[in-house]
């Protein structure tokens, strides 16, 4: 089984081409694989004939790498009867059409951040979650397609906008189906120009559209930001008041594996310095969704950042009910007494597992999910370091000048008495993101270097 | 698609009989407009080397014919934007010159309430997007104006302002791309006053013809006498007319020249003063008026100073206003960050 992009790590063998005994030459496709992104046809690359179809036909979650055909080579007949023969290599016959440096912001997690690729965990007890609500699992991707689709069917000022959204189905599958729906007026696709695109939704929003703005990756928003800061986040206060802008950025941030310094960065900090921004960034599906609700709704600009290795893992979502979840609320997502980790984003998820590393040490870790990263819930921070007393905070991000950075001066300013330690932040390493597999995984925070903080401060 | 003015760049013969394209009070009107923002210009560069005028500060001085021009062919509803040079457009527009004069003095009674500045300044009630230091950025953000008009099918259309400097920016291209995809109602008005600041056009621009850049995606243009309003008005009117029409965004390209320098800090040297003398001798947009209410009979020279002294009036009125209308509450600073939600 081919891995047909990075992130794959499993696909369904949706059909074969070839039946056993067909001669097979390079470039002839062989078989069709449907990933949760897209169905791929799969070349050959060798020669030969087809000796056994090792996976059959519609099978499911065929894990990379597994051996799906054999092909019996021009040497075959000289080798020992009972001699493996070699699998087929196979690459897809249509690599995906994005620009791979663009799209193809993916890797294999559990080659490249082993220990850091915990499984998906959500405690969902938000207080405003009604009695007897419906939980149904959902991806993180469907649940903010479907936060979209039902702020486009509740306000018809609101559309999408941004490279592949319309026609491709997203470049990330997030927008499947949208078009489909709402017609390409809501949902349009936009050429390659993050800057004037950007503008160009401002503007929009400034003549009183709700638009959604998708950037493919939050890295290539650093062309729009100027928009973003500029024209979007200052305007009400330069105009006093007049000019409003509602309208929401989106789209991946953070690393996603493998693909190098200019594709893996965390802007939590960067749009979490700027008055007249409010910046989001959920975990699990149910604050993909609620968040991004409240966030097309909210007449102010906001960044939301998303996790592209967050996209394909399920959570659970409330079901049939207006699900919104409030702007500039923290969640506590695991309550202890030991130590406050603060995260957000896929972070979360590394704190939660180290917290259950740290259980088995006897460190009861509290997990602050801060959803929001402007304006900061400092006071559920703040509460919960007084019950903790020691603070790690972790961010994918670097450290100087960083959210981290932020917490920890909140924390020493509003609860210094309280600390038994000082605060210790766990972030990427300062350096630009290495490709190398093993530079890569020293430079990401991990769940390792969480429960060695962790410690640190518990001095243990 | 893309058409050069008749006369050559601009140029106008002092003297020579012209027909004008505009009644009695029209002109007038025109005229009183332009002297408007020429007085209010010439008061605000006097404000500001009192040192009631902080910061920066663009006077319009030269390019009057453009705003009046363009806004003459305007229909209510219709947006525009432009960039730092934007005093003429908000008094063009309907704005109280108290209110534009406050905010140059960043006083509580300015149109921002002190917040924004010479260079933002905005008004919603008359459609008026800013007053944007970040040159080029209107040119999108005008386009996603338009976008707006598209999309609500409005029939309204978005005058987005630049000048020659910000026409070498990448955005504008990019927005000049989607404009055209979309067949989105800008009118494009490129105000060439020759100078990005203090670089001569044909130092930074391989192309100077500023109205053929929109060749390379069939945006048509054309290259317009902006020193003559009636010029400006029905180049504007052709504009609008291909936008209404659904057939996408257009360029105009405006022939001035500014007076002043490029801000008030702003020496000049890069250019002489008898280039500047010359144009204020032969091109000046409200002289050229002036010329045409006189020889039709339309304005003797008492009347036209009749109208001169209102205006000074008026100007001297905003001026005061401006000078003693008082600091904005300290409380202010911390007021339109953000808009507040019900949570």
């Amino acid at each position: 089984m081919p891995a047909l992009s990075p992130t794959m790590e499993e696909g369904t063998l949706a059909k074969w081409h070839v039946k056993v005994g067909d001669a097979i030459r390079s470039g002839d496709v062989i078989a069709e694989i449907e990933t949760d992104k897209a169905t791929m046809e799969v070349e050959a690359v060798d020669e030969g004939v087809v000796a056994e179809l090792v996976v059959p036909e519609g099978t499911e979650e065929v894990k990379v790498n597994t051996v799906i055909a054999r092909l019996e080579g021009d040497g075959a007949a000289t080798k020992p009867a009972d001699a493996p023969t070699e699998p087929v290599p196979a690459v897809p016959a249509h690599p995906d059409p994005q620009p791979a440096s663009r799209a193809e912001a993916k890797g294999d997690p559990a080659r490249t951040s082993a220990p850091a690729a915990p499984a998906p965990v959500s405690a969902l007890k938000d207080p405003e979650l009604p009695e007897g609500v419906n939980l149904v699992k959902v991806t993180v991707r469907d649940a903010l397609r479907d936060a979209m689709a039902e702020e486009m069917r509740r306000d018809p000022d609101v559309f999408l906008m941004g490279e592949e959204v319309a026609q491709y189905q997203g470049a990330y599958k997030v927008s499947r189906g949208l078009l489909d729906e709402f017609g390409p007026k809501r949902v349009v696709d936009t050429p390659i120009t993050e800057h004037g695109f950007a503008g160009i939704g401002v503007g929009a929003g400034m003549a009183g559209l709700k638009p959604i703005v998708e950037f493919m990756t939050f890295n290539f928003a650093m062309q729009a930001i100027d928009h973003i800061i500029n024209s979007a986040a200052k305007t009400l206060y330069m105009s006093g008041g007049q000019i409003r802008t509602s309208i929401v950025f989106r789209g991946p941030n953070g690393a996603a594996a493998r693909v190098g310094a200019q594709h893996s960065q965390d802007y939590g900090a960067w749009y979490g310095h700027v008055p007249g921004l409010k910046v989001l960034a959920p975990y699990d599906s149910a604050d993909a969704k609620g968040l991004l609700k409240a966030a097309i709704r909210d007449p102010n600009p906001v960044v939301f950042l998303e996790h592209e290795m967050l996209y394909g893992q399920e959570f659970d979502v409330p079901e049939g009910i207006d699900w919104v979840v409030p702007i500039g609320k923290a969640k506590v997502r695991r309550e202890g007494t030991g130590v406050t980790l603060v995260a957000y984003s896929r972070m979360v998820g590394f704190c939660l597992q180290a917290a259950e590393e740290l259980a088995k040490d006897g460190i009861e870790a509290e997990v602050v999910d801060l959803r929001t990263i402007r304006p900061m819930d400092v006071e559920t921070i703040v509460e919960s370091v007084r019950k903790t007393n020691r603070l790690v905070t972790v961010e994918e991000g670097w450290g100087p000048m960083g959210v981290g950075a932020e917490i920890a001066a909140k924390v020493t300013e509003l609860a210094f008495d309280y600390l038994d330690a000082p605060p210790v932040r766990v972030h990427q390493e300062d350096v630009p993101l290495p490709y190398a597999a093993n530079l890569e995984l020293l430079s990401m925070p991990s769940v390792e270097r969480i429960v060695a903080a962790a410690k640190a401060v518990s001095y243990k | 698609m893309a058409r050069q003015a008749t006369a050559a760049a601009g140029r106008r013969k002092p003297g020579g009989a012209e027909k004008p394209a505009a009644g009695k009070d029209e002109l007038l009107k025109y005229y009183r407009q332009m002297l408007l923002i020429r007085r209010f210009e010439e008061r605000a560069g006097q404000l500001y080397g009192m040192g009631l005028i902080g910061g920066f500060c663009h006077l319009y001085i030269g390019q009057e014919a453009i705003a009046v021009g363009c806004e003459a062919a305007k229909k209510p509803g219709d947006q525009m934007i432009t960039g730092y040079r934007d005093h003429g457009h908000m008094l063009v527009c309907g704005m109280d010159p108290r209110e534009v004069m406050a905010e140059l003095t960043g006083r509580s009674g300015g149109s921002s309430k002190g917040k924004g500045g010479s260079m933002h300044m905005f008004s919603t009630e008359a459609a008026f997007y800013g007053g944007h230091g970040i040159v080029g950025a209107q040119v999108s953000l005008g386009t996603g104006l338009a976008f707006a008009n598209a999309y609500r099918g409005d029939g309204k259309v978005c005058f987005a302002y630049y000048g020659d400097g910000a026409a070498n920016q990448g955005q504008v291209y990019e927005s000049f791309n989607m404009a055209q995809v979309w067949k989105l109602p800008v009118v494009y008005c490129i105000e060439n006053n020759e100078y990005a600041m203090g670089t001569a056009i044909d130092r930074s621009s391989s192309e100077t013809k500023l109205f053929r850049r929109g060749i390379s995606f069939n945006i048509p243009g054309e290259e317009v006498d902006g020193m003559d309003v009636l010029a400006v008005k029905a180049a504007a009117e052709r504009a609008c007319e291909h936008c209404r029409a659904g057939k996408g965004p257009y360029i105009l390209e405006l022939k001035t020249y500014r007076y002043r320098g490029h801000s008030m800090s702003d020496p000049a040297k890069y250019r002489t003063r008898e280039e500047v003398d010359e144009v204020r001798k032969t091109r000046d947009p409200i002289d050229h008026v002036e010329e045409l209410l006189e020889k039709n009979g339309w304005a003797d020279e008492a009347a036209l100073k009749a109208i001169d002294a209102e205006v000074k009036k008026i100007v001297a009125d905003a001026a005061e206003f401006a000078r003693t209308s008082p600091e904005p509450e300290p409380a202010e600073l911390y007021t339109d960050v953000y808009i507040a939600t019900g949570a």
